[in-house]
């Protein structure tokens, strides 16, 4: 259990400034997960903690202790490759012991931690094998096991689970999400899947260009995303955004300081039934796609906008032409600089004169 | 054979496929028989790269066992009428050939342990850090590998002698105590190892010695044994310094032995010489059969990468 504080971290490779004033603290016990795309710093983020690169400037706290200088051997820290980096010419056993020799730890000792942890994550059978002849899911139950028989105070894992197939990486999903809970140490977990970030963490840092976006619980990050790119990095199919001259063609009032409307396509409803209150999108099916239970839909409005839209357990729409319907509760709004504007449903009523947000009222476009 | 095998195909073909596959399947045909020739040129290929490195081997066995006027006897016979032992215990004994033997061990071993102590550390140095000037003294062990012994055996043999270390074992292993190619090879190998590995050894609180001894030598084994081979045959056969370094007998090698049977009673006893020869080549040829697995290894992972 601890907790980690990343004070006004800078990172620079060369001359190339990578992470610029980084403060963000980890919740002792949090499941947290850095999310972004590849080149966002997060990857780098997460071995600064571990000790493997010097950050350029700032300070790293980690239980309460500068831990800035400290070599990673000695910040109890553990880490989880994405490759599992298992030591190859070491057997299971060898590999989860390599550490706990290093430490210094008794025979006996060591005996029983490895048979606990082999127990623990289903390696018993193979603790003499080498890692070559194990299976994708096998090595990395090594490198948990690995990383788990330290009892050390910080997990650390990057992108551990992208080299397995997509079938055994959502049972290791699972499988992390008990071990937190068993085990409830700090996590912190790097990926650039935005559905394992949102099915894993507690806490997500949304981070693009070595800046924090956002960070805040999955629900949050989703509801009420903080600008932009959160909003579209996060979901899929990602938010829809309008522009001003989209805005103003749909009948979405202008509010002063908006410059961006977006809303997330499984909101719009699709060939609503009349009376339906929202803003009324029409346009001609660009393309379909179904996933069995959920579909999802491009409409090509009139000004050549393409917009999702996505329908839960319903027949695949055959029409060229559909409607759609946007709840005004699901409209977020954002400024000219991408940051979101805090509008209520009130504001936006009033600013429309009552009655344009409704099926009729904007049905007549097209 | 090859119609054979174009009737094979032709029987496994489905009865009445019809004109219209005809002309594809004669194309298979075409394309079987060409990989069929081009495996039976592979084959031929290597059978005259083995007969050409196994010829001379086989005639200096066959000649070993010879009598002296059954090596001149033209056209050559391969199997001796009898096989003549003595012609080793005659090699055995032109000289202290227990003393050359010894020292030629003594020295291949010295020469090999001082240069796994010098080249393990320099290689893991050259690949794994930056430091000042790390990139100019890579360069510098690399022109030493093509500096050739002739040029330097002159001071060379003048600093020893101020030493005072010629005719000594030391005087015959110090010179090598290094390998640029040693260095060189290591090094790749040591670049090929994934930093991840060595990143997981640290949080693993493992020593930087501990990282070299229990991580990246046992993954290099291959090379490093394919090393120690070249090393080894190097010094052992070698002639030339040994010859150059030594005034007297106490420090000479197994090959200045050798070469010396052949002036022994102004005749060149070819038998002899050849027996004397296998008893030189033998110790290395155990070693190469023992260690064939790791060389074959070496040198397809080198390969690969």
């Amino acid at each position: 259990m601890a907790q980690i504080e990343l004070r006004n971290i800078g990172k620079k490779f060369k001359q190339e400034a990578v992470i610029e004033n980084l403060n963000l603290t980890i919740r002792s016990g949090s499941f947290t997960v850095l999310v972004g795309p590849s080149g966002c710093g997060k990857s780098t983020t997460l071995r600064m903690v571990a000790g493997l690169e010097r950050q350029t400037e700032g300070e790293i706290w980690i239980d309460g202790k500068c831990v800035s200088d400290t070599p990673p051997g000695l910040r109890d820290v553990a880490m989880v490759f994405q490759n599992y980096a298992l030591y190859p010419t070491m057997s299971v056993r060898g590999n989860i012991e390599f550490g706990l020799k290093n430490k210094g730890v008794a025979k006996p000792e060591r005996e029983r931690l490895i048979g606990d942890i082999s127990e623990l994550v289903g390696l018993t059978p193979y603790l003499d094998k080498k890692p070559q002849s194990l299976s994708g899911g096998q090595r990395q139950r090594v490198a948990l096991a690995r990383a788990m028989v330290k009892q050390p105070k910080v997990f650390i894992l990057d992108e551990p689970l992208s080299n397995l197939d997509a079938k055994l990486r959502s049972q290791m999903r699972t499988e992390l999400i008990q071990l937190h809970k068993r085990l409830g140490t700090t996590f912190v977990y790097v990926t650039h899947d935005q559905v394992e970030a949102m099915s894993m963490g507690d806490e997500i840092v949304v981070m693009d260009k070595g800046v924090i976006q956002q960070a805040d619980g999955p629900m949050a990050i989703y509801g009420q995303p903080a600008n932009l790119f959160t909003a579209q990095f996060i979901g899929t199919p990602p938010m829809n955004v309008l522009l001003q001259e989209d805005m103003h063609a749909l009948g979405i009032p202008a509010m002063p300081g908006v410059h961006y409307a977006g809303f997330r396509p499984e909101h719009a409803v699709l060939n609503p039934p009349d009376g339906t209150e929202g803003i009324m999108l029409r346009g001609r099916i660009a393309t379909r796609e179904s996933l069995g239970a959920e579909q999802i839909y491009q409409l090509e409005l009139a000004s050549g906008a393409l917009v999702s839209v996505k329908t839960f357990l319903r027949p695949m729409e055959t029409v060229e032409w559909a409607a759609a319907a946007i709840p005004a509760e699901a409209l977020h709004a954002f400024d000219v600089r991408g940051n979101r504007v805090e509008c209520s449903l009130n504001e936006w009523r009033e600013a429309a004169g009552g009655g344009i947000l409704t099926a009729a009222g904007a049905g007549g476009r097209s | 054979m090859k119609e054979g095998i174009q009737q094979a195909q032709l029987g496994l073909g489905k009865p009445g496929a019809g004109a219209a596959k005809s002309e594809p399947r004669a194309r298979m045909r075409l394309a079987a028989s060409g990989r069929l020739l081009l495996a039976g040129f592979n084959r031929a290929c290597m059978l005259l790269l083995v007969l050409v490195f196994a010829m001379p081997f086989a005639w200096m066995i066959s000649t070993s066992f010879k009598t002296l006027p059954e090596t001149m006897i033209f056209p050559p016979v391969w199997i001796p009428r009898n096989l003549i032992w003595e012609n080793y215990t005659a090699a055995w004994n032109t000289g202290p050939f227990l003393r050359y033997a010894a020292n030629s061990i003594v020295i291949a071993v010295g020469i090999l342990l001082l240069q796994m102590l010098t080249i393990i550390p320099a290689a893991y140095a050259f690949a794994r850090y930056r430091f000042a000037g790390s990139r100019l003294l890579f360069g510098i062990v690399m022109v030493t590998l093509m500096i050739p012994a002739q040029l330097i055996f002159l001071p060379v043999y003048l600093e020893l002698s101020a030493f005072n270390l010629l005719n000594t074992h030391l005087g015959l292993i110090l010179p090598f105590a290094s390998s640029a190619f040693g260095i060189f090879l290591l090094r790749q190998a040591f670049m090929q190892i994934p930093d991840e590995l060595i990143e997981a050894a640290r949080l693993d609180l493992a020593s930087e010695g501990r990282i070299i001894l229990r991580l990246m030598l046992p993954m290099v084994k291959p090379v490093l044994v394919t090393f120690a081979l070249f090393s080894f045959i190097a010094h052992w056969n070698d002639y030339f310094w040994p010859l150059v370094m030594t005034t007297n007998e106490t420090a000479r090698t197994l090959p200045l032995a050798i070469a010396k049977i052949r002036e022994v009673e102004g005749v060149a006893t070819w038998n002899v010489l050849m027996a004397g020869n296998l008893i030189l080549v033998a110790p290395i040829l155990a070693v190469f059969i023992a260690s064939q697995r790791h060389i074959i290894q070496a040198f397809v992972y080198n390969g690969v990468k």
